[in-house]
């Protein structure tokens, strides 16, 4: 079978796992970013115990395998009686462990922001909360976007792993093709390149698009 | 860069009185930027030649195509009579080789403004790198080589320490003893005293002044401090633009300055202390 | 609360847990070795003359850095056979997840010879050293303690990422944890403790990196 004999067969099926894929680091990356700010904020506050929640969850979900807190969300919770569809196990699990890596960045990217800023911001009397949203997040924002580039391509390979559950990504709908075929140069040849491009090609470009736009906003162009 | 010709170049110099260091023709460029406009300068033996004139006129190119940092688009450079940036292939020139450079450039030494000194080094294992690992010598005479040198630059109590725990005159008194440790024949010296703080400069001044007196170095110094530039100094050369504007014996260039750019300048230096 | 503990369960299958641990250290650490060795040339590599071999490397690492270790795993243990080449669980293993990391840890090295300030190198040459002296005797030992911080991380990444071994067969933790869990059908228990031994192993081992950077530059005496 010639490899493009191969792409007419199996295309679709790569295409289907490549829209599965697309969905689960969508919304692992909203879950993610939510986490990282909370996370990351927590982890600044005066309280010791606000701190303390955050850094046990980031030391927990940094210390141990991604793969370890995805079964264990799908396998072990609904002994606790916490039952997720496998589809949602994927991306919580993703979106919660590059949280707690997203968090550090949050974290770092708002101690970057120079004391300065905050005491004019005190001079204002702005609140706390406008203080830390309309003046040392945006700032913030523009210098943890290139680490944030690396971490969402992080993101994207992990969300492979979904497929060991089951979940009917990319990955998975290699393994099943491979499982029929045989064709495994070709099969994971195709996904790996896939992976690649989206990698590469999409969200590489749109990060730096990202700063850009970023750093004319606030004038830094 | 194909088949250059170098031909209208001695292969060697002759003579009674060669120069310790020549530049002929030398042209430097950088794209469109003329850095350094066909200089001519010699520098005899034991001569100490200092050099001034305004921001980017080239002075640090001059010194770092002598020690081969930077290549040279035209013009051959001799050092003691040989061409130091060409050498001679079946009876022409043409530009050196790697190893000719390396042979070649032994006879110069170098001191930066921002010292460079190794930081995973103590002052004596920095001062000992080159007399061990470039020529061969045994340990226990690199350190004495070295020892001495230290002394000599007032640093033989600190020899044990790291240069993150020396300050920036004492960075700069170990550096000049590592350039000497080579035994060069030429100095280069690039504002070795624009990093420090105003009252360690005059340690710094000290010891190049007891090298000028008690030493037969040919020396190449670029520096902003016109009054130590007129003391040691047997002959300053104005750049601008790349070009020497005006150069004569230290005497004469302060007090008696013959081009409207160098009155410019020295004025313009005064005037900012 | 529909969930109990089974502590005689939990005494039953530690031990098989813990020695599966050591699998998992042994994938981890030979997986390591290749990945420091091959980093390196990947890396000094790219500071040949050569822009085509600089550009083919580059890609290569690019490739591998974005694309997932499971696929790669994948990749590696099935390709082989297709063309007549079987390759063990372990083998392939240990060349694909040595073949990542190489590509990350070459980022490291780049990361660490970048930063010699390009005063150091004019000084090699003042002094005219040799360009292989000028490497080994200066500006590496000057990379090594700004590498150290990722080769630190890539350490513990490294094992942290093993698991994904258990897919192709390796019998480290997850893969003894799979099996118990399949047979026994309890997974509270094994993949918790999985978890537990996780964590164990790798806070403790990212402290001591950090110790042991401060402990080097100390030694270089880098402040
Ligand atoms: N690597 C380079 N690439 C492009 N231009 C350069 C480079 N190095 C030096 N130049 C330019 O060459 C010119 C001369 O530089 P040089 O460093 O010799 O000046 P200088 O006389 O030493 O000045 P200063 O007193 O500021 O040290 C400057 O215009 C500088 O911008
Ligand atoms: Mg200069």
């Amino acid at each position: 079978m010639s490899y493009i004999d191969f792409l007419k067969e199996y295309g679709h099926r790569f295409l289907d796992g490549t829209l599965v894929t697309a969905e689960q680091f969508f919304l692992a990356t909203l879950l993610a970013i939510c986490i990282a700010l909370l996370a990351g904020l927590m982890k600044l506050s005066r309280n010791r115990l606000i701190r303390g929640v955050a850094v046990v969850y980031i030391e927990f979900f940094r210390g141990t395998s991604l793969l370890v807190q995805l079964y264990w969300i799908f396998f072990v919770l609904p002994l606790f009686g916490l039952t997720f569809e496998k589809f949602t196990a994927g991306f919580v699990a993703v979106g919660m462990n590059l949280g707690a890596y997203g968090a550090e960045l949050v974290r770092g990217g708002i101690q970057s922001v120079p004391k300065g800023q905050w005491e004019a911001a005190y001079a204002l009397s702005l609140s706390p909360f406008k203080r830390m949203w309309r003046i040392i997040l945006p700032q913030a924002f523009v210098n943890m976007l290139p680490p944030w580039g690396n971490l969402l391509i992080e993101l994207l390979k992990n969300t492979a792993l979904v497929a060991l559950i089951s979940v009917s990504d990319l990955m998975f709908e290699a393994k099943q093709i491979n499982g029929s075929t045989f064709l495994s140069a070709q099969t994971f040849g195709t996904a790996l390149i896939i992976y690649y491009v989206l990698a590469r090609f999409v969200v590489t470009p749109f990060m730096r698009w990202l700063e850009r736009v970023m750093r004319r906003k606030l004038g830094r162009a | 860069m194909m088949d250059e010709d170098f031909s209208q170049y001695p292969l060697e110099l002759t003579g009674d009185d060669i120069p310790m260091v020549r530049f002929s023709r030398v042209s430097k460029r950088y794209g469109a930027l003329t850095v350094l406009d066909n200089l001519d300068l010699d520098v005899a033996a034991g001569e100490m030649i200092t050099i001034i004139g305004p921001s980017g006129s080239g002075k640090t190119t001059v010194l770092r195509m002598l020690m081969t940092l930077e290549t040279i688009n035209e013009g051959v450079i001799y050092v003691d009579g040989k061409p130091l940036t060409h050498m001679e292939k079946c009876g022409k020139l043409v530009r050196a080789d790697r190893r000719y450079l390396r042979q070649m450039r032994a006879q110069i030494g170098m001191c930066f403004q921002h010292f460079n000194l190794f930081p995973h080094m103590t002052a004596l294992e920095n001062c000992m790198e080159g007399p061990v690992q470039v020529l061969g010598m045994k340990k226990a005479a690199a350190r004495a080589r070295s020892e001495e040198l230290l002394e000599l630059v007032g640093m033989a109590d600190k020899r044990d320490q790291h240069p993150a725990r020396l300050s920036g005159g004492q960075q700069q008194r170990v550096a000049i003893a590592r350039a000497l440790a080579m035994r060069p024949k030429v100095m280069l010296f690039d504002e070795v005293t624009s990093a420090l703080d105003p009252e360690v400069i005059g340690e710094v001044t000290t010891v190049i002044r007891n090298l000028v007196d008690k030493h037969n170095l040919t020396m190449l110094m670029v520096t902003h401090q016109m009054g130590f530039a007129k003391d040691i100094s047997d002959r300053v050369c104005f750049f601008f633009d790349g070009k020497i504007e005006e150069q004569n014996s230290p005497e004469e260039l302060f007090s008696n300055p013959q081009k409207e750019r160098t009155q410019q300048f020295l004025s313009a230096v005064k005037e900012a202390g | 609360m529909p969930f109990n503990w089974n502590w005689a369960f939990t005494w039953e299958i530690l031990p098989k847990l813990l020695h599966a641990a050591l699998n998992t250290l042994l994938a981890a650490g030979l997986g390591y070795a290749i990945a420091v060795v091959l980093g390196l040339i990947l890396a000094l590599a790219q500071r040949t003359p050569s822009r085509a071999v600089t550009f083919v490397i580059r890609e290569f690492v690019e490739f591998i850095r974005s694309t997932p270790l499971i696929l790669q795993i994948f990749f590696v243990y099935y390709v082989g056979p297709q063309f007549g080449l079987r390759l063990g669980p372990w083998t392939a293993g240990m060349i694909a997840i040595g073949l990542h990391y190489s590509a990350y840890l070459s980022e490291v090295y780049r990361g660490g010879l970048q930063a010699v300030p390009k005063g150091q190198w004019e000084a090699c040459t003042a002094l005219n050293l040799s360009p292989a002296k000028t490497y080994w005797r200066i500006i590496i030992p000057q990379a090594i303690p700004s590498a150290l911080a990722g080769m630190g991380n890539y350490l513990v990444g490294i094992f942290k990422d093993t698991p994904m071994l258990s897919v192709i067969g390796v019998a480290e933790l997850m893969h003894t944890a799979n099996a118990i869990g399949s047979s026994s059908y309890r997974y509270l228990e094994p993949y918790t403790l999985v978890g537990i031994i996780f964590l164990a192993i790798s806070l403790p081992t990212a402290a001591l990196i950090r110790i042991f950077e401060g402990y080097v530059r100390r030694k270089l005496g880098l402040k």
